[in-house]
């Protein structure tokens, strides 16, 4: 530990660990800011080059709809940067086809590249986490 | 009477329990995440679908339009705009908000 990186420990046995990390997004946007949020520690976890997973189930699958236009109520339309994604390596992203159905969805109506899973395989890859951020 | 609901169907019981309560001749207005109640496919669907043989159903079109939900509504919505929105609450004697 030295004071040129603020106390934190920079030793080599902690450089290369990478970890698997998933967001769970249960959240639809606009009406809370769980999803705004959750993108921005997305996008903050990049830096930390990490093995990062986005899991979109329940009502959460409604951040990826196609479409958004936001103009009319005066926020920010945030979907476009769930296309810039790939641009920072995060490249996995889950949507659950339960989740979908309930809502009248298809693959066909996000915004972006997808793999869909059954809640069954969404649950498995839970499971295999080691650490979970929850939206 | 005019109800308000601006929750998820599928997230909260608030749309649930406005139609409970919500008597023939009513009128039921969807703002926020509402919006996604009246949305082509949605589980709820059927439900709003029998709320529309006795009451009127609006929903707030920027919120449905915010959402990317603007081309699958379901026919016989009315859709209103903010000054529709206030419209609806001034001629209202009462209005009830399922929060």
């Amino acid at each position: 530990m030295t004071e040129s990186t603020g106390g934190i420990d920079m030793d080599e046995d902690s450089e290369g660990t990478v970890k698997k990390f998933a967001f769970v997004n249960r959240k639809a946007p606009y009406g809370t800011v769980y999803a705004l949020e959750s993108l921005e520690v997305v996008l903050i976890s990049a830096a930390f080059d990490q093995d990062v997973s986005l899991m979109f189930i329940d009502d959460g699958v409604y951040e990826l709809k196609k479409g958004q236009g936001t103009k009319a109520i005066g926020m920010k339309n945030f979907s476009p940067t769930y296309r810039a994604l790939e641009g920072y390596d995060i490249e996995k992203l889950y949507v659950e086809q339960e989740s979908l159905e309930e809502r009248g969805l298809t693959e066909a109506d996000l915004l972006v590249d997808v793999e869909v899973l059954s809640r069954a395989d969404m649950a498995a890859l839970m499971e295999e986490q080691d650490v979970i951020l929850s939206f | 009477m005019l109800h308000i609901v601006n929750k998820s169907p599928l997230e909260k019981n608030a749309l649930e329990s406005c139609l409970g309560h919500a008597v023939a001749g009513s009128t039921i207005l969807l703002i926020e995440d509402g919006v996604y109640a009246v949305t082509k496919g949605n589980k709820v669907e059927a439900a709003m679908k029998k709320a529309m043989e006795s009451c009127t159903v609006c929903a707030l079109w920027p919120d449905l339009e915010a959402r990317g939900m603007q081309d699958t509504v379901i026919d016989g919505v009315k859709q209103v705009d903010y000054n529709g929105f206030v419209d609806l609450v001034a001629e209202s004697a009462t209005v009830q908000s399922w929060l």
